[in-house]
């Protein structure tokens, strides 16, 4: 890592390179808050959610409708030759309103699908998981056709493109680099998700309940934390922390809002998990860690090596880390006991 | 001689039997892929039109060899692989490659043709030509570097387990998908690929666009004859001491180990297997006809649609793999113009008024189940919905309630006969690890 840093530094032009850094900490940043909510869910229920990344993909496609809905409401166009600006309240209004329905869909999704399996093999919740993914996949490109127009929820089956919240010229330009207002704001957004986060984890009563049933289920419950309310909390937690995620990639890449099912948002679930490994997956400092390196890897391995093989970067790095410290870089060594 | 050597003598059949009933198999599976190809063939020439059969005929039998390969991994061992589809499409591409520059360099255009037994529609040709011997040895090719690749693969498996594994196949499958889409472009003719040296050919697979010009090799014979040395190959390791020792594996591993079973083998061993037989079912894709093939189709979806398979049919029962695959992969053209059920319900109502082991719980369960389709048919039909669009809504709600309701998926272990309504069929005990448990005894379904 330092030495690609240190080769791409020495070999072009500082103001790319200082681009390029900025750049992957806003994508790094949306990889953390994704990483975020793997963690915590595996860190109390020890299973991979794979329909994480799908809430993500629900989070930008909700706060897409709502920014519609607003649009026909307000008579602001945002597609075409007339687009116009959003107003300056439409983003937070944006990030709260996704926040809440994802997190309404979290908990659904922990109830409905994971409660039952409380007590089944590892395998079985994962393989549910799968079916999860699967499910919110495809229900958001259905085309309910024989609803009423208002009622036509999940997104269809094209492309979007995703109205531009945020001015598009740089904010700024420093010695030659453009600062531009997504990257910053984007930023600034997930850093203090992040800080809220750490607080509420490590510095209420409510935090301290997610650590007890993280560390042990049974002696937690036997202490007299609801444990099933806790677990619900945290699946709520983190789909929304993964709603701000979708509403931030997709302020930053308009152009991406791609149907539900579409690759893209698998992969960009994949490279979360990556990232929550690469950190130590149960460890929440950890997953924003990873998000960070994860980002930084990807943009600069883009930029200075093959902009066509990001993917197998990312994917490269977690099969050293989990050859060679598999528990990550700030995660714990467990021992099994048979 | 002492009486245990003489039971024994007496149990164990001649020479002569043994051998016959060890290649048995392979001649059944060998004459029912040639009687179907030829009675399909022979359909076909008489009316056209029923390619449609066909077609789906080798749809099912390569989704079948993939989902019972993916079973000796997800089953047998335990392990979990979502990246089946990348040893698919390893296959897929080597056998392109083999087919496409083989016959360019190898053959003379004027000689190579596709026999009879490489056609799927009728056209003209020999009964036996030089591209039948390629495929073949495409298919052979394209399962030997995939278990290579399963090699590479399988061994991460030996640090990491369920949902590690998971995420490595799954990322292992992106990475052959990726490094696919960037190759270049397929050289349209023979002049052309005498111009790039003979080991940069495989570079020249089409990239994203997908390889062009493959020859539709895959036949009913192929398909139904590779299909079933799958499953005769499954069948055999399920139930010999190896299959045995990787089920241990499956159900503790720890114990197993402790018992003297070489885990870290036998992993490797499944990962290996599963990913020759999943480069084999990649090159039958490949040439199959009308098939476009790029890297997109070969992604991880299509993994997952090879887990559903195995997950509905049971973690580790080869019938019911073979079941899933079918049901599975005819479901969307059923669907596209759904029929009537009420008869297949009236079909099973005989066979469970015949077999079941609680005739009544069993009826009222077929009954209820027609009922329902037949209503949702309804319903979908009056109000104008394409069902067909639903299709991976249905298989994702039906993944998700089979985990809650039947955890180890619809037959578990068992095959098909094993399980209750079907029990009565044999008159023995089944199988020895449920003990003495009667045939016909109460409480029928497992």
């Amino acid at each position: 890592m330092i030495a690609l840093l240190a080769s791409s530094w020495l070999n072009t032009d500082p103001t790319v390179f200082v681009e390029t850094l900025l750049n992957g900490l806003a994508v790094g940043s949306v990889y953390a808050l994704i990483a975020l909510g793997y963690t915590m869910v595996y860190g109390i229920l020890k299973f991979i959610n794979f329909a994480h990344s799908d809430v993500v993909t629900w989070g930008a496609w909700v706060s897409f409708t709502i920014a519609a809905a607003v649009a026909a409401a307000i008579g602001w166009t945002f597609t075409g030759g007339a687009a116009r600006p959003a107003p300056l309240w439409l983003g937070p209004t944006l990030l709260v309103c996704t926040m809440l329905v994802c997190g309404a869909i979290g908990f659904a999704i922990e109830r409905l699908a994971y409660k039952p399996l409380r007590s089944a093999p590892r395998l079985n919740v994962l393989i549910t998981a799968i079916g999860v993914s699967l499910l919110l996949q495809n229900v958001g490109q259905l085309q309910f056709s024989f609803l009423p127009g208002w009622l036509k929820f999940p997104f269809g089956t094209q492309p979007q493109s995703f109205p531009q919240l945020l001015p598009a010229e740089p904010l700024a330009t420093v010695i030659g680099v453009k600062l531009y207002w997504i990257d910053l704001i984007g930023f600034g957004t997930a850093v203090s998700l992040m800080v809220a986060l750490e607080w509420l984890v490590y510095h209420t009563k409510t935090g301290r309940m997610m650590r007890a049933v993280s560390y042990d289920v049974r002696t937690a419950a036997l202490m007299g934390i609801p444990v099933d309310r806790i677990i619900s909390f945290t699946f709520v937690l983190g789909s929304m922390l993964a709603a701000a995620a979708g509403l931030l990639y997709v302020t930053k890449y308009p152009g991406n809002l791609l149907q539900t099912a579409d690759t893209t948002w698998v992969l960009l679930g994949l490279k979360a998990f990556v990232a929550a490994v690469v950190g130590g997956i149960g460890n929440i400092r950890g997953a924003m860690l990873g998000g960070f390196l994860i980002g930084l890897i990807e943009l600069f391995g883009a930029r200075y090596l093959d902009p066509g093989l990001r993917d197998v970067y990312v994917f490269s790095i977690l099969i050293l880390v989990l050859l060679f410290k598999p528990t990550g870089l700030l995660g714990s060594t467990v021992r099994e006991k048979v | 001689m002492d009486p245990f050597r003489r039971r024994t003598l007496e149990l164990s059949p001649s020479r002569l039997v043994a051998a016959a009933r060890s290649v048995l198999p392979f001649i059944a599976v060998l004459g029912v892929a040639l009687g179907v190809h030829a009675l399909l063939y022979r359909w076909q020439i008489d009316d056209g039109g029923v390619f449609f059969y066909s077609k789906i005929l080798m749809d099912i039998g390569i989704s079948i060899i993939l989902a019972v390969s993916l079973t000796m991994v997800n089953g047998f061992t335990g392990q979990f692989s979502i990246g089946h589809a990348g040893f698919m499409a390893v296959g897929a591409y080597t056998g392109g490659v083999v087919t496409y520059y083989g016959a360019m360099k190898l053959f003379d255009p004027a000689n190579f043709a596709a026999g009879y037994l490489s056609r799927s529609l009728p056209m003209d040709g020999p009964l036996f030509g030089a591209a039948d011997g390629l495929f073949l040895a495409a298919c052979l090719a394209a399962g030997l570097l995939a278990a290579g690749l399963g090699y590479l693969v399988g061994l991460p498996s030996l640090r990491l387990r369920g949902d590690y594994l998971a995420i490595v196949t799954l990322g292992f499958g992106e990475i052959v998908r990726v490094i696919i889409e960037r190759s270049r472009n397929v050289l349209p003719d023979a002049e052309a690929a005498a111009k790039v040296p003979a080991a940069a050919l495989p570079l020249h697979v089409g990239g994203a666009s997908g390889f062009t010009g493959l020859q539709p090799f895959t036949s009913p014979f192929w398909v139904i004859l590779l299909a079933g040395l799958t499953v005769v190959f499954a069948w055999r390791l399920k139930y010999s001491s190896l299959g045995r020792a990787m089920i241990s594996i499956r159900e503790d591993e720890i114990a197993s180990q402790s018992m003297g079973v070489h885990v870290t083998r036998l992993k490797v061993m499944a990962f290996v297997v599963a990913a020759f037989f999943a480069g084999v079912a990649g090159c039958l894709y490949a040439h199959q006809t009308g098939i476009q093939l790029t890297p997109k189709d070969l992604a991880f979806q299509k993994s997952f649609d090879i887990v559903i398979m195995v997950v509905l049919g049971g973690m580790g029962s080869i019938s019911g793999a073979v079941l899933a695959a079918a049901f599975v992969t005819a479901l969307p053209e059923w669907l596209r113009e759904p029929t009537s059920v009420w008869m297949y319900g009236l079909i099973a109502l005989c066979v469970v008024a015949v077999f079941a082991d609680r005739r009544l719980r069993a009826a009222l369960w077929v009954v209820g189940l027609t009922a329902g389709a037949e209503l949702l048919l309804t319903v979908a039909r009056r109000a104008g919905i394409e069902l067909s669009q639903y299709r991976m809504i249905i298989y994702a709600l039906m993944l998700i309630l089979v985990m809650i309701i039947r955890p180890q998926g619809l037959l578990g272990l068992n095959e098909v006969w094993e399980i209750g309504p079907f029990r009565r069929l044999r008159r023995t005990p089944v199988a020895p690890a449920r003990g003495a448990a009667a045939p016909a005894g109460p409480g029928g379904s497992p």
